[in-house]
């Protein structure tokens, strides 16, 4: 069990380091968007999920209602209904623990362990998002603390590092028509809705592709 | 309470909810198999809609930029059967590299 824990921390730690640069830079941009200190700490401890928390110090730094913060990080995380679903038999759990682990689930932490050639581990899942939830926290405070230390971490190619990622993951995926027929519904219905919904919501719509594609195969 | 407290009370209560719906409801067991058929497609499905929302989304605009260089740079990392860290530092850096010489 201890093994497998940490088999999760040391695969996840590349992207550790991607998503610390990232919360440091959340951590700045809260402040700019005067969210003071506590709330974003709070924020990165109990959202954990970085394009959401963006999201809301976006809008609020533009004077935009609590409403409207709300509304567009929760579209944001939409995708975590049907991710958490398709790894609930992994969770044993009682309820309370069930409910505490599941908060470890982020879209990388997931990924890469659905690709795990055991099979999904839950052991491998709470080791990643261990290793990332420090990284988040630990980044969110130097941010805030510090203050703008570090470029834009775009600058360093890591918004495109990401989507790197999602590929390498998604190729071994593709074992069969079914799962080619998927990502292709996926990955279109998601380039199709981009122009005509919020940030978020082509995430779940692709996610919809996996149904039609079910039924097609 | 104010805009901002708001915007952490709700969005983390919305969010801690949406992660443990699945593994609330549903732990513990098997998936009941009219959901468990399309929920094994899911993974290619929302990784294939990663993808493309993390290389061309944009705020309601298709925006193609030099992330879709570093995705070039990745996928042929990945199509040489290239370690996943070297994939993500080969898109990195050649997004880095583009966004640098533009």
């Amino acid at each position: 069990m201890r093994s497998r824990f940490l088999e999760g921390a040391g695969m996840i730690a590349p992207v550790g380091v991607a998503a610390f640069l990232f919360a440091l830079s959340f951590g700045v941009l809260a402040r700019a968007a005067g969210m003071g200190l506590a709330a974003p700490l709070v924020m990165s401890a109990t959202t954990f999920a970085g394009s959401a928390q963006f999201a809301v110090a976006s809008v609020l730094g533009s004077a935009g209602s609590a409403g409207a913060a709300i509304a567009a990080a929760v579209m944001l995380n939409a995708r975590y209904a049907p991710i958490g679903i398709s790894i609930a038999p992994a969770f044993h759990g009682s309820l309370p623990r069930r409910l505490l682990q599941s908060q470890l689930i982020v879209d990388e932490t997931w990924a890469m362990t659905i690709r795990r050639k055991g099979g999904f581990d839950l052991q491998v899942l709470l080791g990643a998002g261990a290793v990332l939830y420090l990284c988040w926290n630990v980044g969110t405070a130097l941010g805030l603390i510090l203050g703008n230390v570090i470029s834009d971490p775009n600058d360093l190619g890591l918004d495109a590092a990401f989507a790197a990622l999602f590929l390498a993951l998604l190729v071994p995926q593709l074992r069969g028509r079914r799962e080619v027929t998927a990502a292709m519904l996926g990955g279109g219905i998601a380039l199709a809705l981009i122009p005509f919904v919020p940030v978020g919501v082509p995430i779940v719509a692709g996610a919809a592709g996996s149904l039609v594609g079910w039924m097609r195969g | 309470m104010s805009p901002v407290w708001a915007s952490v009370f709700g969005v983390g209560a919305a969010t801690i909810v949406l992660k443990a719906t699945g593994p609330v409801l549903l732990g513990r067991r098997e998936l009941p198999s009219w959901l468990a058929g399309p929920v094994s497609l899911l993974a290619p499905a929302v990784l294939a809609a990663f993808v493309v929302t993390q290389a061309l989304g944009g705020h309601r605009e298709i925006v193609a930029d030099a992330r879709l260089v570093g995705l070039g740079a990745g996928a042929i990392a990945v199509a040489l059967r290239a370690p996943i860290l070297a994939v993500v530092v080969v898109a990195a850096a050649a997004t880095a590299l583009t966004r640098l010489l533009t």
